[in-house]
Parts: structure tokens; C-alpha cells; sequence
């Protein structure tokens, strides 16, 4: 920034103190206000509009600007695009999850623009002396209609931060867009492709140290003695101590190196002899846990959504089905694993790593240190993939407490192997579907019960387990609730001592496998075709875009006369405001195996801001279900994880993956997310597809393509 | 802790390093050119990918005392300004995502490009299967090989 400069943002008033508004940053200033400085323009006309929320590939750091820059009247060839900190009282939330970064700010985002762009614009009137309604804005200048003089935001930054934001500005068109709903080439896209993104482990601050910990292979495990001496003797070697890592309301301790190169921590860590403390808590197998969860399918479930008299339904039902389904727990597995700097000074703190959550770090170090939230600045780096796990706060505080006690920022790494074993995993769950159907093929009534571990109750030593999982339904297509008119949606809580956290698209992750496949088995026992069927139950007032979605698909995928020696299946699901319907078609090879051939996604997210990274969402979800669907899953064996690189959490790889061609619906409806919604529905169609192909039905995740 | 003298991107870079130190960890830690990936050490995912005389290795699992006086190409060396044909049909097919094992799939089919100019799809399988994506983008790196095939066979 060069000179004085028009700084727009909002001021957020923590909750209940004040109302939010738009303001610049000399009232902030004088008003000792926190301003979230959206938008910044220097003299030169530069402008610098920053990102909230962490960049992990699924677009924030092209789809925020985007829409700034639209109201702003810029090109983005001209913006410089900044990550903010964190901040949870001047960005709001910035917890980068729940595909919530487009849906969650929008018209914020697009009111600061328009903010702007009509401060820049009076001051332009003012200057001529003309009638502000003879002025518009356009790449950067404030033009007069008239005779097209014009003048660029530079010249005008100084008079307009004086300025009091104007109330109530007029938004544009969608018609009027330039840049909104354009596929545009990412802002980040050059720099992921010559090796200078930086990640969180390319960073380096000044005197930093390098740490590596050996954490207890077990869920909770401790520390019971440690021998260091030939782990000291290695060159560079600082400190070797014990250190625990906050895991939600318990903590796993390990014992930490701190060398001055990267290449001397790691050879201490292998150098360490520790003993372990198991005791305390359950050292769980996978079978264990599953014969568990199926067990606790016999107990009556916490309700989360009843409707009608589902029990009495069913049992007048002319025809009744019943199935359970099984999914895995899934490792999150960025290609990036973690690692975070951390420099504690005596009552100031600085972070710098790949954060999804910065501002709920920010919270959880303050609570930590016992410093003020602003004493705390937590910086983010480009993030190598995120999928929930990044959106957690125990590396950053494990890097915290090591530089706390060795006085000096640390940079603290972790190997393939700690991310991939120590968790927070996705949970697995168990499903037990039951439906009725009437002779002339509907759904009488349907009750699901879903036993799994609930991932609310980790935070407390104490939690309410009273309380039902409102996460049950997820990924139900929630137009279903009005034309089926006796269900239950229940759920068990199954107790395990295994980490769980949120993982793309969370619980309909696996929710959406269970009721769409299910959805399926009952097209099949009413006789009727799948597609078919569930626009039979998507109908009526409000399932206009359910119904939508259903006939694209069957456009696309030529459903009506769909070849007779291949298999195709149909899902469709609900996550995050946005709906997802998905066709596989599968065949079997030379050699007799299923080969997925072809997947057809159709994305309704209302308003959108850039398709093109939309399809790409797309795609890697499609390809992210993949894997979790026929690829990989995580076991457990006597309280450890059992897959520790990808020689045994095998991936998809370029060869698995199918031809997936990607339509987005054009409506006017509210955003709904982008980076999750195409994971669900993903597994039941390929299952659905399956069992068109071979007449097997798949009930339990991961499917094995060669053995099907 | 031996003395090497590593040749990368044409550049001599004079290194104090354990002789079993991975050419990554070289790379990375003592010469700063971190557009190399750590993905999983053990020669499994491709993110570490760099060029040995040309042709593609997994830097984590090449001891830096075998490197000798062979010629070592990093992501950086690969152009100096993304004009490389690969780089730039990375950029026309919005190849990336979070862009963190970009570095060795570029890498890798810069490679390929060399030896194959035109691939078919089983030749990109067969030389691109060593290369993860968490994010899912093996649709567009498929397409953007194709797309690089094309530029390259227009210079």
C-alpha cells in the first residue's frame, strides 16, 4: 500500500453488542472500532481485497474476490488477493467448512464491493461538480456518461475514506454480472504451477527451530518413561521433553525433538526409546467396534425427525424391506500433511500453517495461554488439501505448547505416518433402514436408525448423550419429509474412544450411501425404475428443483434407453443447500471385473460464482467418493490405526478414474455449497449401478471392484 | 555429514549433508527450493517428483550421497517464467486445486511428453499411476497433457 487509502469492510460487533455495518477504516479508526478491511485501494489504484477463509483447493481465494471485484467494478488482473487472519471479530466466522464460504458471506461480500464503488463514485460527482446519476464505475474508473471523462479509484481513494459509507446500496443484476458466473482462469493457478505456492511447511520464520514428536500410537495413550540419550547425541539437537497434544476433551502425549534442522529432528525422533501408559482406556479392533454398532442398532434410537406413525405403517404395509449398510471410517489423508509454526512471547503468540479454522484457533490459544484473543495473530498459509481435518485446533496447540516451553518459534512437522494414524478420522456408521411399501409401488413408511460414534460428544469430559444427532438426515433429500408421510430418523450413539471429526461433506458422507441405496432397494421391490421412483416421491410443491435435477440426469444419461449390457445407477442427495444427482454406468472387462465407465453429476447450488471451479468441485468429489466408496478405508487393530502411508490407504489413481461430466442448473435459488455436496451421493449410484449390472446388492463399504 | 556439490537447475550448490539424507530433504531444506513435496517418504504418491538426467525419480527415496554429478531438475527449473508447454496447458485446463502434488505431476509429464510427444491414454496411465491426487484433478491432468502434446508439437 502506497500513501493514504480507501479501506471498506465491516464492522462485526461480537454477538448481541451492536449491529453490523459497513464502515471505512478512519471511522474505525477514530471509533476504535475492529474493522474487517475488506477492500483496500491505494493512491496508485491498486486494490487489495482479502480472502477469509483458507485456500485448500476448493476456491475461496479466487471466489471471494470474484465477487468483491464485481460490485467494485474491477478486473481481477488487477487486485492483489491477500489471506486475512484470524480474526473472529473482524471476519466472522472463517471456519472453512460446511461449503459455507460462498453461501455463508455473499451478500456481504457483495455490499462491501458496491460500498465502495459508490463512495468512489460520489467523490468523482463532487470533484466535476455533476450529478452523481451521470457517473458509473468501470475497470477501475468512475466514468462520466456525458462525455466519458473519466478518473481512476487512485485519485480518488484520499476524499473518499472521509467519506461516510452510504446505506443501502443498490446491488447489481445477475444480467448485469461481468465477472460472477464467469468461468475465470484462479488468481492461484500460477503459482501452483511453478513451486511457488507456499505451503505450510515452506515456510520459514527467522530463528526458527525444527520439532518432530513421537506421539503414542493410541487414541489417548500417555507417556510413561523415555530414555533420550542417544536421540541428544545426534547433531543439532536442542531439547527432547514430553509434550501433550490437546484431542478435544483428552489429550494424547508424546515426546517432542527439537533439532535446528528438519533432517536432525527427524533422525533424534527415530533415535528416542519411549515407553507407553495404555492404560485407562479401550484399545478397540474394527470388529469390535462394527459387532458394537450393530449391537446397539437392537436400542431404541434418540429421535431427531418423526413423522406420521411410521411403526403402524410398516406393519399394514403390503410389502416390507428391511437391509443394513455399513461404512468405513476414512482417513482425511491430504497430500500436505500437517505442520504449523508457532512463536510464543511472553504474552503474544504468532502462528503461521496450513489453517482451515483460524479463528477459532485464535480462540482455543487465547483459552490456552490465558492472553487476549488479539494477542494472538494466526496466519495462513496455502493448505495442501483440508477436508476437515485441518479445522482443528491440537497441532496448532501441540506447536504452541513446544514453543511455549523452548521460548523460540518451532516449526513442528509431521510424517506421512503421524497424519495418517493419529487421527481424527471420519466415523464409520451402521445403518438399519425399514420401509413398507403399497401395492401400487410407493413408500408407506420408512425408518432409519444410524449407529455411530456421535462427534459432539468428544468435547466434553461429560457430555449429553441425552441429546439426538442432528447430523442423521444429512444428505436425505429434505423434499422426501413432505411426500413420505410416516418416517423416523434415529440415532445410537456408539461409544469408541477413536477420534472422529468432520471429513468432506461430513455425515452425508456416509448417511447418503445407507438411504440412497436403500431408496433403490425399494424402487426394486415396488417394481419400478429407480430414477423414476424417486421422482414419484419428489413431487408436489417444492420439488420443482429435486425434479429438476432427476430429469437432466435422465437426459444426460439417455436413462430411457440406457444400453442393456451395462449397469447404471441413480442417486440423489442434499448437503450443505445444494443438490446433487448423480448417474454411474459400470460394465464388466475383458477379465470379468466391474469398471466404472462413466459418471453424470448434476449440481443444483443456486447462484454460483465461477462454474468452472464449480466442475472441478465436482470432480474431485466424485473421485474423493471414489475412494471412500472402492479404494480405501482405515481399520483399527488393538487401539491403533492400521494403514500408515498409501502402500496400505491405497488411492484412487489417474488410471481408476471414469470419464464424469459435470451440469450445473440455472436458477435464481440462495447459493448453497460447492466443495462437498458431490461427495454423497457418489457410493449409492455406483452400488445402484452394480446391481443393475450383476443383480448383487452392496451393503457394506469399502467394496472391493475385483471381487464384486 | 559429507560435502556435495549438487548440480540443480544448472546451478552448482555446495551442501553439508548425512549421506543418507533423501535428495528431497536436500532439495528442500538446503538449497530452499521448496516447490518439492514431502507427500509420504517411501516412494508412494509422486509429490516429490524431480528430474535425474532427464528422467523422473522420487526424490524421498534417493539418498543425496547417489545423486553425484548428475543433472537434478526441480519445478523451478522447469521454466523461468510457466512458459513451459506443460505448465502452460496446466494453466489453460485449471488444472490445480490445493496444487500441492502439482509440482511432481508436472514434473512427471513433462517427462513422459519427452519421451512419448504424443501419449494415448494407457501411456498417461501407465507413466502418471505413481502420482496421487487428494483432490481429484486426474480428469484435467489427463486433458492438459494432451493439451501440452498439442503446444509442444506446434512449436
Amino acid at each position: 500500500m502506497t500513501g493514504a487509502a480507501l479501506t471498506v469492510g465491516y464492522y462485526m460487533p461480537v454477538l448481541g453488542k451492536g449491529v453490523e455495518k459497513i464502515i471505512t477504516k478512519d471511522a474505525a479508526d477514530t471509533l476504535s472500532m475492529p474493522l474487517t478491511s475488506w477492500i483496500s485501494i491505494d493512491k496508485s489504484g491498486k486494490v487489495t481485497i482479502l480472502n477469509h477463509r483458507s485456500e485448500m483447493g476448493q476456491g475461496s481465494f479466487q471466489a471471494v474476490p470474484q465477487m468483491v471485484a464485481e460490485e467494485l467494478e474491477v478486473s481481477l488482473d488487477q487486485v492483489t488477493i491477500a489471506f486475512a487472519p484470524g480474526h473472529q471479530s473482524k471476519f466472522g466466522s472463517q471456519i472453512t467448512g460446511g461449503s459455507s464460504t460462498v453461501r455463508g458471506a455473499y451478500q456481504r461480500l457483495l455490499r462491501t464491493g458496491a460500498t465502495a464503488r459508490e463512495m468512489l463514485i460520489e467523490t468523482a460527482a463532487k470533484r466535476w461538480n455533476v450529478n452523481k446519476a451521470d457517473c458509473f464505475a468501470e475497470n477501475g474508473f468512475v466514468v462520466y456518461k456525458p462525455d466519458g471523462k473519466k478518473i481512476g479509484y487512485g485519485d480518488l481513494v484520499e476524499e473518499a475514506s472521509k467519506m461516510e459509507p452510504p446505506k443501502n446500496v443498490k446491488l447489481k443484476n445477475r444480467s448485469e454480472y461481468k465477472i460472477i458466473g464467469k468461468p475465470l482462469h484462479r488468481q492461484d493457478t500460477p503459482s501452483k504451477v511453478n513451486g511457488t505456492a507456499e505451503f505450510g511447511q515452506d515456510k520459514k520464520v527467522k530463528g526458527m527451530l525444527y520439532a518432530m514428536v513421537e506421539r503414542n500410537p493410541r487414541f489417548h495413550g500417555k507417556v510413561k518413561s523415555f530414555d533420550d540419550s542417544a536421540a541428544r547425541k545426534i547433531a543439532g539437537v536442542k531439547n527432547v521433553f514430553k509434550v501433550q497434544m490437546p484431542v478435544f476433551a483428552s489429550t494424547r502425549e508424546g515426546v517432542v525433538v527439537v533439532a535446528d534442522t528438519l533432517w536432525g529432528a527427524m533422525q533424534a525422533r527415530k533415535a528416542l526409546k519411549v515407553e507407553w501408559d495404555d492404560s485407562g482406556f479401550e484399545h478397540l479392533s474394527t470388529d469390535q467396534l462394527y459387532a458394537r454398532m450393530r449391537d446397539d442398532l437392537k436400542k431404541t434410537g434418540l429421535s431427531q425427525r418423526t413423522g406420521g406413525n411410521p411403526v403402524a405403517a410398516f406393519e399394514k404395509a403390503d410389502k416390507k424391506v428391511t437391509a443394513i449398510y455399513e461404512t468405513p471410517y476414512e482417513s482425511h489423508s491430504c497430500m500436505e500433511p500437517l505442520s504449523c509454526i508457532a512463536d510464543v512471547k511472553d504474552n503474544v503468540c504468532e502462528i503461521w500453517g496450513p489453517i482451515q479454522a483460524p479463528d477459532w484457533i485464535q480462540q482455543d490459544i487465547s483459552d490456552r495461554l490465558k492472553i487476549p484473543p488479539e494477542n494472538v495473530t494466526v496466519n495462513m498459509t496455502f493448505l495442501g488439501g483440508g477436508f476437515g481435518r485441518k479445522a482443528f485446533t491440537d497441532y496448532t496447540a501441540e506447536a504452541v505448547l513446544i514453543s511455549k516451553e523452548i521460548k523460540a518459534p518451532v516449526q513442528v512437522v509431521w510424517t506421512r505416518e503421524d497424519d495418517m494414524t493419529q487421527g481424527p478420522f471420519r466415523p464409520g456408521a451402521v445403518y438399519e433402514c425399514k420401509a413398507g411399501l403399497t401395492n401400487d409401488g410407493r413408500i408407506a413408511s420408512i425408518q432409519a436408525k444410524m449407529a455411530g460414534q456421535n462427534m459432539d460428544h468428544q468435547w466434553s469430559p461429560n457430555p449429553d448423550k441425552t441429546a439426538y444427532n442432528s447430523s442423521t438426515t444429512e444428505g436425505f433429500a429434505e423434499h422426501y419429509f413432505q411426500t413420505l408421510r410416516n418416517y423416523s430418523f434415529e440415532d445410537i450413539p456408539t461409544e469408541s474412544p477413536i477420534p472422529v471429526m468432520w471429513w468432506r461433506s461430513v455425515y452425508s458422507s456416509t448417511n447418503g450411501f445407507a438411504y440412497e441405496s436403500f431408496i433403490d432397494e425399494l424402487a426394486h421391490e415396488a417394481g419400478k425404475d429407480p430414477l423414476e421412483f424417486r421422482k414419484n416421491h419428489l413431487m408436489g410443491e417444492g420439488g420443482e428443483r429435486y425434479q429438476a435435477v432427476l430429469t437432466k440426469l435422465e437426459e444426460l444419461s439417455n436413462w430411457k434407453s440406457r444400453e442393456k449390457n451395462s449397469g447404471w445407477g441413480v442417486a440423489i442427495t442434499e448437503c450443505f443447500k445444494s443438490i446433487v444427482g448423480e448417474a454411474v454406468k459400470v460394465s464388466k472387462n475383458a477379465e470379468g471385473k466391474i469398471k466404472v465407465d462413466k459418471v453424470i453429476a448434476v449440481m443444483d447450488c443456486g447462484w454460483y460464482v465461477n462454474p468452472d471451479i464449480i466442475n472441478a468441485q465436482v470432480e474431485g468429489s466424485v473421485i474423493m467418493g471414489h475412494g471412500a466408496a472402492a479404494v480405501h478405508a482405515t481399520t483399527f487393530r488393538e487401539g491403533k490405526a492400521v494403514e500408515t502411508n498409501f502402500h496400505q490407504y491405497r488411492m484412487p489413481r489417474i488410471g481408476d478414474i471414469p470419464q464424469i461430466d459435470v451440469h450445473i442448473i440455472e436458477n435464481d435459488e440462495k447459493p448453497g455449497g460447492v466443495g462437498e455436496p458431490s461427495l454423497p451421493p457418489y457410493a449409492a449410484a455406483l452400488c445402484n449401478a452394480i446391481f443393475d449390472l450383476t443383480g448383487k446388492r452392496i451393503r457394506k463399504l469399502p467394496l472391493n471392484l475385483n471381487e464384486v | 555429514m559429507a560435502s556435495y556439490n549438487l548440480n540443480i537447475n544448472g546451478k552448482t550448490y555446495k551442501v553439508e549433508a548425512d549421506p543418507k539424507m533423501p535428495l528431497l530433504f536436500a532439495i528442500r531444506e538446503l538449497t530452499n527450493l521448496t516447490g518439492t513435496k514431502y507427500g509420504c517418504g517411501m516412494a508412494q504418491c509422486g509429490a516429490c517428483t524431480v528430474h535425474l538426467n532427464g528422467n523422473p525419480v522420487f526424490s524421498c527415496s534417493i539418498p543425496v550421497s547417489a545423486v553425484g554429478k548428475q543433472a537434478v531438475t526441480t519445478i523451478e527449473g522447469l521454466s523461468p517464467d510457466n512458459s513451459h508447454p506443460v505448465q502452460q496447458a496446466w494453466i489453460a485446463e485449471q488444472v490445480p486445486q490445493c496444487g500441492y502434488c502439482q509440482s511432481g505431476q508436472i514434473m512427471a509429464a513433462a517427462a513422459l511428453l519427452k519421451r512419448i510427444p504424443n501419449p494415448t491414454d494407457a501411456d498417461i496411465d501407465n507413466n502418471m499411476n505413481g502420482h496421487i491426487c487428494r483432490c481429484g484433478t486426474y480428469v484435467r491432468i489427463r486433458k492438459a497433457i494432451k493439451t501440452a502434446a498439442q503446444i509442444m508439437s506446434k512449436a
